[in-house]
């Protein structure tokens, strides 16, 4: 058991070198493929109708006039040892490990992204709890009550849910229960936990629900359809034989079976939440990782968008882990291994 | 103890309402059962049987399905039950074998659990009692070294061992009435002997009333009492196994003896199936329902189309549904199928 | 897709229905202070102190640092913490084009023919940490925005028009010498003097950008400096967090008696950043904010909200400063020939390029001029009056002058070239689709060509090269002046040179020596209203040449909610409302 972990964690290690790469590929060489060059880049941090000199000398502060693979290079030496940066009169140290440095905010990335991360973890872990809850307990109801009028309704909500993009579902509950009824703080009103409580709560309702919609719709289909076909299983029929009340059947026999499928996906789910809701941190305003990273993707902050995906990475792989762990507890014929 | 018989069906029907019609899967079906006893009902798949058993455990879906006739075990009447009388005596009073005892055991709980769960639903009793019993049906249903096998997975084990422990599971409450649905088609020849002889074993510990459903005649010769042939949902013949083996009465019957693989033929003899296949059973073929692959059909004036032919007692005790007269089956059985046997 | 758009409808009603609600229910009825109220006077006058401005950014700053912005509203709102030499006078409408003493006593003293320009700075000033500015600090804060590597976003113009040193003065980060840039002199603390390369009657303007805003040099971090601003204005930022806010809160130190031009009305300043935009607009009407501070105007949706009923007594429809314009480039044939420049001026849809951009209201107003009549200078005219058909398209009368001039050009049957946009501007692109279908009417034919916004100047129409090798002869762009006068305004566009092998502006290659001389002689005249003149008729010789088609002056359509007083549209900021004395009634 332990053994896996750790070949898992070196895999994990080199996976996210691997994504790093294909990070830098991506942004350095493709757009040098579709014909722009480094200039472009450096214009972005040079004002208004700049001159041929101040880009080149921008392209040296950032070094970015060096071969796409020295600057790698370069990162990751800064993951191991640190890293110094000019700020003009002062020096603004990077300790190891260094996941760059913006060129944006000229800060170091990762206290960006420690400083981000609590407001993207807040919005998926409670969004993922609501959607969890109302998705499969809609999905188990559906499927108990197939063809229903309540199963009927709950379908096409459902369908509604995956349909309805976030920015206009979050718009209108902001306008509903914001704007109008004032039952909710507004947009743009996220504080962190750790400084008000109260406040996070109630600023963090509305994003919850709004991204549980959409998420609660899929899982409840994925519940009703899992649940439909584990309720036709030989051993469900042989739970009742035995006996069991039809509580326990559901329960203990049926749920726990059409559950295994939908961890997978929930871990998928989660890991790349937990990377940045873009849509929803946008729509409601919330300085989470996905929000830093669509800015930074529009002001070429590379060093920080790199972050972000490595970020991102580290948590679907880590998540992938604990589901395995979870499958193989849950499963036992499931061997790791 | 009344008169009455320990397991009493009086004409049970379970019609399925589809959109294209519905489906007759059982029209119509009386026998009784006594403790003890083995019923052997057989049958092509489709026609009926299984539908049947599932039936007698209120284990069909309840809200497919229509039902209506007489259930009447031990004194207790079972269609107009409430779901959850029914269930308190699933388990308990009466309980079933599956047909694959992999995909019938939950693959995530060990078998230990699975018995502890059927034994403590029924029974008040610990955890750690529960626990001793599991070990203690493994140990009587032939699995070595149960208190080491009581914390395996159903995969852990082989189909022989599975099939065991789905018995054990099935007798951990000391049911009356055993329901075995095709116990041993999924297992190998001699697996299968050993666990029909476990199952003849356990009735003469336990005296309990088997029902074993199954395709195969030779199950049936070697376990059952008494013989019980359904063809699209109904009874065509009905007798002790004697009888049933040695004096058939029925064309369907015939067939079904005709096709029994054996291992005294030669391999280059082929089986001798019967023609063409069972109905749907939304369009049962008016008259006896057998008419279109019966070769005699023919020698009742077109009786066997038009007339649906009632079960008659061809012997005492000694059911048959076919419209040719005694004497011309007894004819047509020494004669024709008795010396191809 | 059938099945979702009955709901999607539904709900949209309900959400305008909810907005609405929001809004109507503070206002009881009142129709506000009235539709464009805010763009000649200011609205809801108030001396009120106290309370908390609200304000959010659907963006984020380039850089707070006033050394290291371009933006026009950080110009704007840096004056909250920040006091340069001059500024724009605070107010609404032409008044704001006004240039004011802040730091200085009273305007440049001018010497040596415009070349030398003499500022004493206000005594008391002083920063939020308690210690006095000093004239070396203003030094410092040029030297530091116009010199270093670092700090690239802000403009260049002291760099453009000071003395350099021989050698190249390197900026302060580099040159660790007392002396600095000799041209800045500092002979006392309250005294600064500024060496000129050539005469320069505007300096005052560029004195009011926000680099000339002190900066301690010994607080001086580069480019960390935005996070740890040292404010000389009434505010002290409490913390700057990029991506996410901005707190001001007043600066103790600051002293009314030094500032005449400041109010400093509110107790404290929030400035959300990167905010939904619609969730923005939802918010100004639901009364949560006080004031959008990108100031570009309202999302399209919430357009068709703010105009109906009784809200649009809270709008404004100011000029932006912004021409939108097609420049005719002089060596692509046969544009070299007048008459072909003046037939396109002619066949131009101007109406349709500005429905494409938006109507009237987001796109703005027919254009015949290059200056916009928010910039001191205009001056109306209209060489190439065009005339419109009631359902649309230009009249018979205007297409025949086209006509006639393609005859003259030798071209009867029209021409063909190509017409430039930006891929990434959807509504430029609209634009030169527009255009195009015009300009078929008389028999030119042109092709669209889009190249990216990032690479638009530096590789594709702001290089000649590129230009003449492709036969690029129509291309669109935008401009507006970095301070709001006609010399501002036109220099980088019509004076040949602005003509760069790169990066220029000067799209129609224009090198008229009669207009260079006539910006050279306008520039050097101290006399205002001699100089205001003269843009005027410079603009009026560029339009001669037929070289530039103004389209639209660039409007946008503003909200002002009850809650913010002294409200009133800065031009001088490129028509936004003026940050500067904003407070709040509550």
């Amino acid at each position: 058991m332990l053994a896996y972990i750790i070949r898992r964690l070196i895999g994990a290690v080199l996976m996210l070198l691997l994504v790093s790469l294909v990070t830098f590929g991506i942004f350095f060489w493709i757009p040098k493929l579709a014909g722009q060059t480094t200039d472009q880049l450096a214009a972005a941090y040079v004002g208004k109708a700049p001159t041929a000199q101040a880009i080149q000398d921008t392209k040296e502060r950032l070094g970015l006039d060096k071969p796409v693979i020295v600057q790698y290079g370069t990162y990751l030496k800064g993951i191991v040892a640190g890293q110094d940066f000019k700020a003009g009169p002062v020096v603004d140290h990077c300790p190891a490990p260094c996941l760059g440095y913006s060129f944006r905010t000229s800060q170091p990335v990762l206290p960006q992204l420690m400083d981000r991360a609590p407001a993207t973890l807040s919005l998926a872990i409670g969004a993922s709890i609501i959607w969890l809850a109302a998705g499969i307990s809609i999905g188990v109801l559906s499927a108990l009550r197939r063809g229903s009028i309540w199963d009927r309704t709950a379908m096409v909500i459902a369908l509604g849910g995956v349909s309805l993009p976030i920015y206009f579902t979050g718009l209108v509950s902001l306008a509903i229960f914001s704007y109008s009824l004032g039952i909710f703080p507004g947009g743009g009103s996220y504080v962190p936990f750790t400084q008000d409580p109260g406040t996070w709560f109630q600023s963090l309702v509305l994003p919850w629900v709004t991204l549980a919609f959409l998420y609660a719709a899929m899982y409840a289909r994925l519940t009703r359809a899992g649940m439909l076909e584990t309720l036709g299983e030989d051993y469900i029929r042989t739970a009742r034989a035995k006996g069991l009340p039809e509580r326990t059947v559901i329960t203990k026999h049926a749920l726990r079976s059409t559950l295994t499928p939908i961890l997978t996906i929930f871990g998928l789910d989660l890991g790349l939440m937990l990377g940045g809701a873009v849509l929803t941190e946008n729509t409601f305003s919330i300085p989470g990782l996905g929000q830093l990273a669509i800015s930074s993707i529009g002001t070429g902050d590379l060093p920080v968008v790199l972050g972000v995906t490595l970020l991102a990475a580290f948590f679907i792989v880590m998540i992938n882990l604990v589901v395995d762990l979870l499958y193989a507890a849950i499963d036992p014929r499931v061997r790791l291994g | 103890m009344t008169g009455e018989p320990f397991l009493s069906v009086r004409d049970l029907k379970i019609h399925f309402p589809t959109d294209d019609g519905i489906v007759r899967s059982v029209d119509g079906l009386t026998f009784d059962l006594e403790r003890g006893r083995t019923l052997g009902i057989v049958g092509e798949s489709g026609s009926g049987k299984s539908v049947t058993s599932l039936g007698i455990l209120g284990l069909h879906n309840r809200r497919n399905a229509k039902v209506s006739g007489e259930i009447w075990l031990d004194g207790k009447e079972l269609v107009g039950a409430s779901p959850d009388e029914v269930r308190r005596q699933r388990g308990r009073k009466m309980a079933m074998i599956f047909q694959d005892p992999l995909s019938s055991m939950h693959p995530f709980y060990t078998v230990g659990k699975q018995i502890v769960e059927a034994y403590r639903v029924h029974n008040d009793v610990s955890k750690s009692v529960a626990r001793k019993h599991a070990i203690d049906m493994l140990g009587r249903v032939g699995i070595p070294k149960p208190d080491r096998r009581v914390d395996d997975y159903p995969h852990q084990f082989s189909g022989g061992m599975r099939q065991r422990a789905m018995i054990a599971m099935a007798l951990s409450c000391d049911p009356e009435l055993l329901i075995a649905d095709e116990p041993t088609t999924a297992l190998d020849v001699t697996v299968q002997a050993q666990i029909l002889d476990l199952i003849r074993d356990l009735q003469e510990e336990f005296n309990s009333a088997i029902i074993m459903i199954t395709h195969d005649l030779g199950v049936v010769a070697e376990l059952a009492d008494d013989v019980l042939v359904m063809y699209a949902g109904r009874c065509v013949e009905q007798a002790s196994v004697d009888d049933v083996f040695h004096a058939p009465q029925h064309p369907y019957t015939w067939g079904l003896l005709g096709s029994m693989p054996r291992l005294d033929r030669a391999r280059s003899e082929r089986l001798n199936p019967i023609k063409g296949s069972p109905p749907s059973l939304i369009n049962v073929p008016n008259g006896c329902a057998f008419h279109p692959r019966c070769a005699y059909a023919t020698l009742n004036g077109g009786r066997s189309e038009s007339e649906r032919p009632e079960l008659t007692e061809a012997a005492p005790g000694h059911l048959a549904a076919c419209h040719l007269p005694l004497d011309r089956r007894r004819e047509i059985w020494e004669s024709e199928i008795r010396p191809t046997l | 897709m059938k099945k979702i758009r009955p709901l999607a409808a539904a709900v949209a009603v309900l959400v305008t229905g909810a907005g609405l609600t929001a809004c109507n229910g503070g206002s009881g009825g009142s129709s506000g202070p009235g539709y464009n109220a805010a763009v000649n006077k200011v609205v809801n006058a108030s001396d009120k102190k106290g309370g908390t401005l609200r304000l959010a950014d659907s963006d984020d700053f380039d850089s707070p640092d006033p050394g290291n912005t371009y933006y026009a509203w950080t110009q704007n709102f840096a004056r909250l913490y920040g006091r340069g030499l001059t500024t724009l006078a605070p107010g609404a409408g032409q008044e704001t084009l006004k240039v004011v003493p802040d730091l200085a006593t009273s305007l440049g003293t001018p010497a040596d023919g415009g070349k030398t320009w003499t500022y004493k700075l206000r005594t008391g000033v002083k920063y939020d940490d308690g210690t006095t500015v000093t004239s070396q600090d203003v030094k410092y804060a040029i030297e530091r925005s116009n010199y270093t590597d670092e700090l690239q976003l802000g403009p260049k113009y002291f760099k453009a028009y000071l003395q350099d040193n021989t050698p190249a003065y390197k900026g302060p980060y580099k040159d660790k010498s007392d002396s600095g840039l000799k041209s800045i002199e500092t002979p006392d603390p309250q005294t600064i003097v500024f060496h000129l390369a050539k005469p320069f009657s505007e300096f005052d303007y560029l004195a009011a950008m926000s680099q000339s805003m002190p900066v301690p040099k010994a607080k001086d971090t580069g480019l960390k400096y935005e996070s740890k601003i040292v404010s000389s204005g009434a505010y002290k930022v409490d913390s700057y967090v990029r991506g996410k806010s901005m707190t001001l809160s007043r600066n103790t130190y600051w002293d009314q008696k030094t500032d005449p031009i400041r109010k400093a009305l509110p107790d404290k300043i929030d400035l959300q950043l990167k905010q939904n935009p619609d969730d923005i607009d939802n918010r100004l009407l639901a009364g949560k904010l006080d004031m959008d501070i990108t100031g570009v105007g309202v999302q399209s949706g919430t357009q068709g909200k703010v105009l109906q009923g009784n809200q649009k007594g809270y709008t404004d429809n100011p000029y932006q400063g912004f021409l939108r314009f097609m420049s005719l480039n002089i060596h692509v044939k046969p544009l070299d020939n007048i008459h072909c420049r003046t037939a396109v001026q002619y066949a131009t849809d101007k109406v349709a390029a500005q429905t494409a951009y938006g109507g009237p209201l987001a796109g703005g107003d027919l254009a015949t001029t290059l200056l916009p009549p928010s910039v001191a200078g205009y001056r109306k005219f209209d060489l190439y009056p065009q005339t419109y058909q009631k359902t649309g398209g230009l009249d018979a009368a205007t297409i025949g002058k086209a006509k006639q001039e393609l005859v003259a050009c030798g071209q009867p049957n029209g021409f063909s070239t190509k017409i430039s946009a930006r891929s990434d501007r959807p509504k430029e692109v609209a634009m030169a689709q527009a255009i195009q279908q015009g300009l078929a009417k008389v028999g030119i034919k042109v092709d669209i060509v889009q190249f990216p916004a990032g690479d638009y100047f530096n590789k594709y129409v702001g290089a000649p090269k590129y230009v003449h090798d492709h036969g690029i002869g129509m291309m669109l762009m935008a401009w507006a002046a970095d301070w709001p006068t006609g010399y501002g305004f036109l220099s980088q566009i019509i004076d040949g040179r602005a003509i760069k092998p790169s990066g220029g502006n000067n799209l129609p290659e224009l090198d008229d020596k009669q207009i260079n001389d006539a910006f050279d002689a306008a520039i050097a005249n101290v006399q205002e209203a001699a100089r205001l003149k003269a843009y005027g008729d410079i603009d009026e010789a560029a339009m001669k040449q037929a070289v530039d088609v103004p389209i639209i002056y660039a409007k946008a359509l503003l909200y002002r909610p009850k809650t913010a007083t002294n409200v009133g549209i800065t031009l001088g900021y490129g028509g936004m409302y003026d940050y500067l004395n904003m407070g709040v009634t509550k």
